[in-house]
């Protein structure tokens, strides 16, 4: 930290926030300057402030919203199920209590919380955003820090604003080359995450980077940036550029007049210096590759569509193979099948990976004018109410419920089943989350890893497949 | 926090890689608001096998599990920290854990001892030759034993002093609330704050 080398722009957002160094073994002590709250993750912490008798210091760096267990039907509706009731009453009484801003269900800016953050504005370039959820490294595609943390650190910043962290470690993520037609941000990502395995990020913050990274849209960033968490890394971060300060501008909550050059001329220095050093480097090529899709019960078990689940008495270390005979019996997968001749049950749109407005045009763009295959069920759930708002202003629910879909109230929905939107045990699911684990989708439900084009592709033939493969 | 110096129980060992927090507690039975009973909801999905090791009685009673690589990996949810502990876990060994689970363990008590994976299968061949070995996790030391197998682990230093102390993260941080005031007057006004009066 000491030499005079360049400074990586995760470095960069550190310095600019270390309140005070930590001596010896002790952490730095980190500001915070956005902590988004939920109801699943918060109770205990507001807990914890009212017995030791102490306030939110900064409840105006601080903002809540109501999406793990809000219902995605009949929302105007008590929550049927009584304990997912008290826990967002609950909430709603800790906000109400502490003096915290609120978006609950039925409101116009309710949403996934890493949805409604840059919606909003309030995720800025060189910030540092946390919140109970490990899908905060989403808000990294802006050029801030932003990671997950868990209730007992989610009471530190509710009390303190500040977390008492190490630094983490710096790896460059270089996506080279131009995605091909009808690849995307999740290939990618899904592509990293195969590379590199899930553990392989552990202990480093990503930065994404290369003349791919820099093509992409703000929300395809985002896709990216979220599941870094998923190769282990608690943050992943994309330089802003003229593409970050397009999608902030006239945000309800970016800076104004004098205030937004200002803030602009200072984002344009969050870049890495030529002369900085990474830790670790990977590099991938995205004119290599193709749409993925995972086949196992990780994020890291994931292969080019056009492959075959494979055999695991080929895979040489010992952990994986056990690992992969576990997950294709969970999966219940025969090796050598072609993936595009695996049938799904549920095809399910959304979640903070893809749940963007970008998304679901991707999607309605190849249901037009199609039908979901008989027997498949899809579920189509926007990440806010501004993205079900502004679907249905360009008549993109219209295509989807044409085509056979559920068109859906927005919340995390079945990205994590914790409100009725489960699988069943046993059925099978291409999602747009971000999650393959084991009962992630319900309990017994299988899952496999997509984009959303693969996604509508696969809703229309019944299997994993491409918009390619539709005639 | 109840300081943690020693400890000796039950070692169960558990031979799987890459237990995501949704295997250490399903997302449904995240939902109390409360910081206990939610030892129900411990790897729910597996102990429905009666060949789960949890559901053998020699183990039933572990207190130090044993684990392979990447344990704790995806959510960030402590309810995973929680639930072990309520069901009486008081430490976790395993060659890597993920960060956010590590951190979240720290904050409450739990050890999470990271041991070379040579050292981690040996501890399951011991404990599964003579199930209901009892392993004793020495924090000040940073040593395991079983039986007359002794092995290192790492743990940070700030973490394990914070652990050997029993402190509470936030009285330690609350004594520069001096320097977090004086950190704060400098934040550029362009800066967003979330109150709706600021944003328009």
């Amino acid at each position: 930290m000491a030499d005079n080398r360049g400074r990586t722009l995760a470095e960069k957002v550190w310095d600019a926030h270390t309140v005070r160094r930590g001596e010896g073994a002790e952490p730095d002590l980190l500001y915070i300057d956005l902590h988004l709250v939920h109801e699943v993750t918060s109770p205990q912490a507001f807990d914890g402030l009212r017995l030791a008798g102490r306030p939110v210091r900064r409840p105006d760096l601080t903002i809540a919203t109501e999406d793990h267990n809000v219902p995605t039907v009949d929302i105007e509706l008590p929550i049927a199920d009584p304990v997912s009731r008290t826990q967002v009453d609950t909430l709603r009484r800790n906000c109400k209590e502490f003096g915290i801003r609120l978006h609950p269900m039925g409101d116009a800016e309710q949403g996934i919380v890493h949805v409604i953050g840059p919606q909003l504005g309030l995720t800025q370039p060189g910030m540092t955003v946390v919140c109970g959820d490990s899908h905060t490294s989403t808000h990294g595609a802006f050029g801030a820090m932003a990671f997950g943390i868990g209730t007992s650190e989610v009471e530190h910043v509710l009390a303190t604003q500040t977390l008492p962290l190490r630094p983490f470690k710096t790896m460059a993520i270089n996506v080279g080359g131009s995605l091909r037609p009808g690849v995307t941000a999740k290939d990618i990502i899904l592509a990293v995450i195969a590379k590199i395995g899930t553990g392989g990020g552990q202990g480093y913050v990503l930065e994404y980077r290369g003349s791919a990274i820099e093509q992409l849209s703000m929300e395809a960033r985002m896709t990216i940036c979220n599941m870094s968490i998923e190769a282990g890394a608690r943050a992943g971060m994309i330089a802003p550029d003229e593409t970050t300060f397009a999608y902030l501008k006239d945000r309800p909550h970016a800076p104004k007049g004098a205030e937004w050059d200002a803030a602009v001329a200072n984002w344009r220095r969050l870049r890495t210096d030529d002369d900085a050093v990474f830790d670790a480097e990977v590099d991938i090529d995205a004119g290599t590759l193709t749409p993925y899709v995972t086949w196992g019960t990780n994020p890291g078990q994931g292969l080019p569509l056009d492959a075959s689940v494979p055999d695991p008495a080929q895979i040489a270390d010992e952990t994986a193979r056990f690992s992969a005979e576990k997950a294709l019996s969970y999966m219940d997968l025969e090796p050598g099948t072609p993936l595009r001749q695996i049938s799904v049950d549920t095809v399910f749109l959304g979640s903070c990976t893809n749940g963007r407005i970008e998304d679901l045009r991707a999607a309605a763009e190849v249901l037009r004018g199609r039908k979901v295959a008989d027997g498949v069920r899809m579920l189509v759930v926007p990440g806010s109410m501004r993205v079900r708002q502004a679907a249905e202003a360009e008549g993109l629910d219209e295509v989807f419920t044409k085509a056979g879909a559920e068109w859906r109230q927005a919340g995390c929905s079945m990205c994590l089943g914790m409100n009725p939107d489960q699988l069943k045990p046993g059925e099978r699911s291409a999602s747009t989350s971000n999650r393959n684990f084991e009962g992630r989708q319900g309990k017994g439900g299988r899952t496999h890893l997509v984009s959303p084009l693969v996604a509508a592709a696969t809703a229309v033939r019944g299997t994993l497949s491409s918009p390619e493969d539709l005639d | 926090m109840e300081p943690f110096t020693k400890h000796t129980g039950v070692g169960v060992p558990l031979r799987r890689s890459n237990v995501d927090t949704d295997q250490i507690i399903p997302a449904v039975y995240l939902k109390r608001v409360s910081r206990t009973g939610f030892e129900d909801g411990l790897f729910a999905a597996w102990r429905g096998d009666e060949t789960f090791v949890l559901n053998q009685e020699a183990f039933a009673n572990g207190s130090v599990l044993v684990a392979g690589p990447d344990f704790g990996t995806g959510s960030s949810r402590e309810h995973a920290v929680w639930a072990l502990m309520n069901y009486g876990f008081r430490v976790v060994i395993s060659s890597r854990f993920a960060d956010i689970f590590r951190g979240n363990a720290g904050k409450q008590g739990l050890v999470a001892a990271q041991c070379e994976q040579a050292d981690v299968e040996l501890l399951w061949k011991i404990l599964e030759n003579e199930p209901g070995t009892e392993v004793t996790v020495d924090l000040e030391a940073k040593t395991v034993r079983a039986k007359d197998f002794v092995a290192g682990f790492q743990i940070d230093d700030y973490t394990r002093w914070r652990l050997l102390e029993g402190l509470d993260d936030i009285a330690l941080t609350l004594r520069h609330a001096d320097e977090i005031a004086a950190f704060e007057a400098q934040r550029p006004s362009w800066k967003p704050v979330t109150t709706p009066s600021a944003a328009s």
